[in-house]
């Protein structure tokens, strides 16, 4: 009964990534990363902001637990954040912890550099041509709505290793926002640049590789930023098969021992590497669009 | 502004390419069936190597259609192009190009365009560089090399336009409607300098527009397209004397030039005006 109720619980986290994943295609290129970071003062006023706000969510978690608030939401058996932050100190200090975070960091690794390249690839292909647009699109429409926890069984049955199905179904997260925003970016190329540069004696290989690409890299970030976050929710799926390893594990572990401390760790843990590997991502591919901050 | 005088033609690799167009029963139609659409009727144009003749038409006359088929972007659905008896079917290095606006790439800086032809041409590093700086001198941004190109004005963004294209050494300039986004000011600025940069070049320049005093400024030859869809209707030839200077819009053979474009050009715009109301 109760491993029934947490089985919707999870599944229904699982899904929640599609509205996300959804919007994904039609991002405005402009609207990327390039404002987020604005050095000095600005920028420490932003931190500040950010810490203001977190301590203020805390605080009212807090107070919300002290009360034992139940009204509508029932907080009594929410663990307090000093209960949390408790079982999280304890976590660091064990070698167990810290290799749940290493195998699920390396897991986004390989996924995500999967559905980089290949997403990438597939989006690029599927932009400049209109046979391969017309035979792909059909399996992205179908395929992409599927949650990530609906995988799981055919993802077991299909490939050869525990290990390997969770990576592929963390890599189909990542790959459709990926190809999706690639696609659209090629879409954008200006028509007037491509007559320019075939005028100066471009070969279609120069035309793809001169303007093409350059100018789908913004949405292509984009794209990019979206699909680590995308990554970070399927592998807490994936990671339901896993027995062993992986923070996702861990929090479903949780789930199943109803250590509630635990289960708001391994979220927040999943929720804080997400941020901070996306904001990675974002500080990778800014230096590419170096020429996009000096025109604004 | 540009400092031309100081600056040393650089040498013509190849003297062949003379730039003579011809433009022989060309039509061109968008669409197949009942949905076709004629742009251009047939026309035929020579232009003589060296000679800088003007398309003047009322908007949507077809007539940078006309340039884009000179240029290789559509192909003429009847007759045929050809520079130095050489059949045009693509785009090519031999036909510079000026757009409008907003041309250059803006991820590349503005001595990386101007750099791009020649080395699309096979060139070095190194030569294709000083290729760069040369035209980049020769239209006075030398020292703007390593800004992008949206950190320029639009006027500057032009003249690097130019330079981007004379970097190839084309046999033939086309311009579409290349000053049609400055103020007033700047393009009799840039329309000058055009022509300084023409008189050392030598190079045939087509040039689309529909200001009337930009074309007899401008060209040897006046070519005045009818309302859509267009043809010649009038080859009128500008008996300035070079090299012009904005002086000469009071002289009376610029005045009468003047006269007969605008009034030709006022009855065309009129015909479009209506057959778009019917």
């Amino acid at each position: 009964m109760a491993t029934a109720l947490q089985t919707k619980e999870v599944a229904n986290q699982a899904t929640q990534p599609r509205p996300t994943a959804k919007a994904a295609p039609a991002p405005a290129p402009k609207a990327s990363p390039i404002s987020a970071l604005r050095i000095g003062r600005k920028q420490a006023g932003s931190i500040g902001m950010v810490f203001l706000s977190l301590s203020a969510g805390a605080l009212l978690w807090h107070l919300a637990t002290a009360i034992n608030l139940d009204f509508y939401i029932n907080f009594s058996n929410v663990p307090s954040p000093w209960r949390v932050l408790t079982a999280f100190v304890g976590h660091i200090q064990t070698e167990i912890f810290w290799t749940h975070i290493g195998v699920s960091m390396r897991r986004i690794l390989i996924s995500y550099t999967l559905a980089t390249v290949l997403g990438i690839f597939i989006g690029l292909i599927m932009g400049r041509s209109r046979i391969a647009r017309a035979f792909i699109m059909p399996y992205i429409e179908v395929v992409r709505p599927i949650p990530a926890v609906a995988w799981i069984p055919l993802a077991i049955l299909m490939w050869p290793t525990e290990e390997s199905s969770i990576i592929y179904i963390t890599f189909l997260g990542a790959l459709f926002p990926i190809v999706l925003n690639t696609l659209h970016g090629v879409e954008q190329t200006p028509e007037v640049l491509v007559r320019a540069v075939q005028s100066l004696g471009a070969s279609r290989w120069a035309v793809f590789r001169h303007v093409v690409i350059p100018a789908a890299l913004p949405s292509i970030a984009a794209g990019l930023a979206i699909g680590m976050g995308v990554s970070w929710f399927s592998l807490l799926a994936g990671e339901i098969i896993s027995g062993q390893y992986g923070i996702g594990y861990f929090t479903w572990d949780a789930y199943s021992l109803i250590n509630y401390q635990d289960i708001v760790v391994g979220m927040l843990v999943i929720g804080f590497l997400g941020t901070g590997s996306t904001a990675a991502v974002k500080m990778i591919t800014k230096p590419m669009l170096k020429w996009q901050k000096r025109t604004r | 502004m540009l400092d031309v005088l100081k600056f040393k033609t650089p040498r013509q690799p190849d003297e062949k390419g003379k730039g003579q167009i011809s433009v022989a029963d060309v039509s061109i139609s968008f669409g197949t069936g009942a949905n076709a659409h004629l742009a251009v009727e047939t026309t035929s144009i020579d232009i003589a190597a060296g000679e800088f003749v003007c398309i003047l038409g009322p908007s949507g006359c077809g007539k940078s259609t006309l340039m884009n088929a000179i240029a290789g972007y559509v192909a003429p659905s009847t007759g045929e192009v050809t520079i130095d008896d050489k059949k045009v079917d693509r785009p090519g290095p031999d036909r510079g190009m000026v757009f409008q606006q907003y041309s250059l790439l803006p991820w590349k800086t503005v001595y990386e365009n101007v750099a791009f032809g020649p080395k699309m041409a096979g060139h070095g590093r190194i030569e294709a560089g000083s290729t760069a700086n040369t035209f980049l001198e020769l239209v006075g941004l030398k020292k703007f090399g390593d800004r992008y190109p949206a950190e320029l004005s639009g006027g500057m963004q032009q003249r690097v336009g130019i330079a981007r294209a004379l970097a190839n050494y084309p046999s033939v300039l086309l311009m579409d409607e290349p000053f049609g986004a400055l103020d007033a000011q700047t393009r009799l600025m840039m329309q000058e300098s055009l022509l300084d940069i023409w008189r050392k070049f030598g190079t045939t320049v087509v040039f689309v527009t529909h200001d009337v005093d930009e074309a007899v400024f401008l060209a040897d030859r006046v070519l005045i397209m009818s309302a859509a869809p267009g043809r010649i209707i009038e080859d009128v030839k500008i008996d300035l004397p070079r090299p012009r200077s904005t002086d000469m819009a009071a002289t009376p053979e610029y005045i009468k030039a003047r006269q007969f474009c605008l009034d030709t050009i006022k009855a065309e715009s009129r015909k479009a005006f209506e057959s778009q109301n019917t």
